[in-house]
């Protein structure tokens, strides 16, 4: 018998639209708000395998909250919520502008994703522990956090906590719940898990959540993580976001053959949700149902936060090279900020003067916290922390070999 | 010949290779539609398509991994790690496999692979786009590792490497992309296309791995520099006025020790420049070989001029860089003997 085979060829996923391209995101299902129901923290997982493959979404067309996942939140908290929304955008902006400006070497956005980390900051207590990428940082600017503080890390001024060691807007704060941020991608998805385990070895009710892009999911540390978060059903809530993009890559790359990187979890049995990830009560209602399920030991929870990447990846980024231009306009799932100030002023509880006034006051207070920053000092202008601080912390007692070299370098 | 930045010359070297051998095979992160994130595959996957030039998932053990599996089956993979500072996930494959392969199965497999990542600072690039990891490969059985200093050597050396029967691990000193760089930042950037170094020869310009470059002839001190150290130890030589010869090793593994011999037992005295942390760094094996061979030419210590052993810092990475004034300092010490 002979078999004949035509010869094989290799398949790499293309996305649908390339510059001068017209975007089309007819093929993406989004099912209507309210659609998808809430099961009980205590659900087998194998009960809401459909969950992975549909999305969790709050705000319908008309800007009201629909279906049994709303009404979480009271008007103020909703209102704080957009405040914070508004806050990391404008603190955007400016630090972006920075950048170009010179006064540091490096920034990333959040533009399209407020929604994912402020929504979820507020479903935390104090003592869990967050491991966010660079684009969490309304996890720690939601919190009380100084943002003088996190402009002079920006600045990598004499008062940056980090003594201008780390790369601008890889913050730190043990206290605020926000682990130190690596830059090397996926690391830290894993080591929430261990901190989670570290929580249930101790006897604590503390939970941790792992945050990873799309792209990183291909990492082998992100398998690693869900292994031992299965394992051991440790508290965690693990939570990719799925912007779309990394860097020039689309998500198929990192996705493959898979419906969804939700699904991912379903070969661990994990519990495995997809959220609209710019619908900021979806965001914080499944961020609750989650940390639940964490603290009262039932086990992990997966997270896909569908949202767009609307500005480029980072200052050193320019998209029009590989995605079209109209793409951000295009994305079906809107604005975070519009949809919850819509759905503010839907239900009486906001309106556009109060909106344009909460907009010029979050201006003014990240402009002069600016101003303050920059009187500290900005990177380059002489105002730096000790060359000293350099040598200092690698160890908690300088070895010999360093306080040798500390002396040779004349500092 | 044409005026080519170090970006354009590796560029070309790919297109070269890939034009000559179907069995090439060019991926990584960002590398296809969009080139890289420094654009130095651009235009190859819309030149070679879509299975010789494409993206790959954030995944660098995966990366290797399947360039192992390609190699072996007889492709040639040449594969880019975004910076080196994310080659670490993977090392397993690398030390383990890519590195042992043709050893432990006696030649029944070989992995004929070029790794190659941007190193080195001078970018204010903080710990994760700075490191020099280059002595973590040879002190790896098995890998051949090369860093060029400007673009005509690039491409060559390039050349070489893609011939090369065995895994090369490529490094390109990211702060030479564009211009030479001696350490002094304030002064402006000068393009590789103003700079007689531009120089790229047309085609096939291979240069045979293994060969050091004596870039500034001197008879008082030897100087061993590889990568952007090269113009940071000419710089620190102009600046002293001491007669020192820089030698541009550009093939850490396997090294010209011949080259490096005969001019240090013709100056007597060596100085040893990387930017990568001191410890365990190459310098200590570059010590070692002169100490082992030159020993009786001697007429003082040898010294190391290197980054401290701290991670790369980001605001001070100028105290931290060995710049001209170090490496000057060096030079006049090691004459006061
Ligand atoms: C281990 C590692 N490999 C590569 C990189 C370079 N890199 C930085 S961000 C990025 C893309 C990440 O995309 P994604 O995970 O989707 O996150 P996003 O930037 O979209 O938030 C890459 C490849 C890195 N930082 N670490
Ligand atoms: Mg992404």
């Amino acid at each position: 018998m002979t078999d004949t085979y035509a010869p094989l060829s290799l398949h790499v996923p293309e996305p649908g639209c390339r510059p001068g391209d017209t975007p089309d995101f007819s093929d993406f299902e989004i099912p209507r708000a309210g659609d998808v129901k809430r099961p009980p923290e205590d659900v087998d997982p194998d009960d809401i395998r459909d969950m992975a493959f549909s999305i969790v979404r709050v705000l319908n067309k008309n800007g009201e909250a629909v279906g049994d996942w709303a009404g979480a939140l009271t008007p103020d908290e909703l209102r704080t919520g957009l405040r914070n929304m508004i806050k990391l955008r404008t603190f955007d902006a400016r630090m972006q502008t920075a950048q170009r400006q010179g006064k540091t070497s490096f920034y990333m956005q959040h533009l399209g994703e407020e929604a994912v980390s402020c929504a979820f900051a507020g479903a935390l207590k104090p003592g869990d522990m967050n491991f966010p990428t660079y684009r969490q940082a309304g996890l720690l600017l939601s919190t009380d956090y100084p943002m003088l503080t996190m402009m002079n890390q920006i600045y990598s001024n004499a008062e940056d906590p980090l003594h201008g060691r780390q790369l601008p807007i890889m913050y730190s704060s043990k206290e605020n719940g926000f682990f130190t941020i690596s830059g090397n991608l996926g690391t830290q998805f894993l080591q929430s898990v261990g901190w989670a385990m570290a929580s249930a070895i101790s006897g604590d009710t503390k939970v941790a959540t792992g945050w990873i892009g799309d792209g990183s999911t291909a990492e082998s540390d992100f398998h690693a993580a869900m292994v031992f978060a299965s394992t051991y059903k440790a508290p965690v809530v693990l939570n990719i976001v799925n912007n779309q993009w990394a860097i020039s890559t689309f998500q198929g790359i990192a996705r493959g053959g898979v419906g969804t990187f939700a699904a991912r979890g379903h070969g661990f049995g994990i519990a495995s949700i997809r959220v609209d990830g710019n619908d900021y009560l979806a965001v914080h209602a499944v961020a609750k149902w989650a940390t639940e399920r964490a603290r009262r030991g039932l086990g992990p929870t997966l997270i896909e936060h569908v949202t767009y990447r609307a500005g480029g990846h980072s200052t050193s980024d320019d998209p029009s090279a590989y995605r079209s231009g109209d793409e951000a306009a295009a994305w079906p799932l809107g604005d975070p900020i519009e949809r919850l100030k819509t759905h503010l002023i839907t239900i009486g509880e906001w309106s556009e003067e109060r909106h344009t006034q909460a907009e010029a006051e979050i201006l003014d207070e990240v402009v002069s916290t600016q101003k303050k920053a920059e009187a500290v000092g900005t990177l380059g202008d002489g105002k730096a922390p000790s060359p000293r601080d350099m040598f200092e912390g690698v160890y908690e007692t300088m070895p010999s070999h360093l306080i040798r070299q500390r002396q040779e370098a004349g500092y | 010949m044409a005026k080519m930045t170090m970006i354009e010359a590796i560029r070309d070297a790919h297109d070269v290779a890939m034009a000559e051998d179907e069995r090439v095979i060019v991926y990584g992160e960002d590398v296809g539609f969009f080139g890289g994130v420094f654009r130095v595959t651009a235009g190859l996957q819309e030149k070679y398509g879509q299975s010789r030039c494409f993206d790959a998932p954030i995944n660098e053990s995966g990366i290797v991994g399947t360039a192992i599996g390609m190699a072996a089956y007889g492709l040639k993979p040449v594969i880019e790690i975004q910076f080196a500072d994310y080659v670490y996930p993977a090392f397993d494959q690398i030390v383990s496999e890519a590195a042992r392969l043709r050893h432990r199965s006696n030649g029944d497999f070989t992995c004929p692979l070029v790794i190659r990542m941007p190193t080195g600072g001078g970018i204010f690039g903080g710990q994760t786009h700075s490191q020099s990891p280059e002595a973590i490969f040879t002190h790896v059985s098995g890998l051949k590792v090369l860093i060029p200093s400007n673009p005509a050597d690039a491409k060559g050396l390039f050349l070489s490497a893609v011939a090369d029967p065995d895994p090369v691990i490529f490094l390109e000193p990211k702060r030479l992309y564009n211009g030479p760089f001696d350490g002094h930042h304030d002064k402006p950037l000068q393009s590789w296309k103003k700079h007689e170094l531009g120089e790229v020869p047309d085609g096939n310009n291979a240069i045979e791995i293994g060969k050091a470059n004596i870039t500034r002839e001197g008879n008082d001190v030897t100087v061993l520099a590889y990568g952007t150290m090269v113009y940071v130890a000419e710089a620190a030589a102009e600046e002293t006025g001491v007669d020192a010869e820089v030698i541009d090793l550009r093939s850490l593994l396997p090294l010209d020790l011949d080259t490096i011999k005969a001019s240090v037992q013709k100056t007597g005295r060596c100085v040893i420049v990387h930017e990568a942390t001191r410890t365990s760094g190459f310098g200590a094996e570059l010590m070692s070989l002169v100490q082992e061979t030159c020993f009786y030419h001697l007429e003082a210590p040898m010294i190391r001029v290197t980054g401290w052993d701290t991670p790369y810092p980001h605001a001070q990475e100028w105290e931290y860089f060995p710049g001209p004034a170090r490496v000057g300092e060096a030079l006049k010490k090691v004459m006061e003997d």
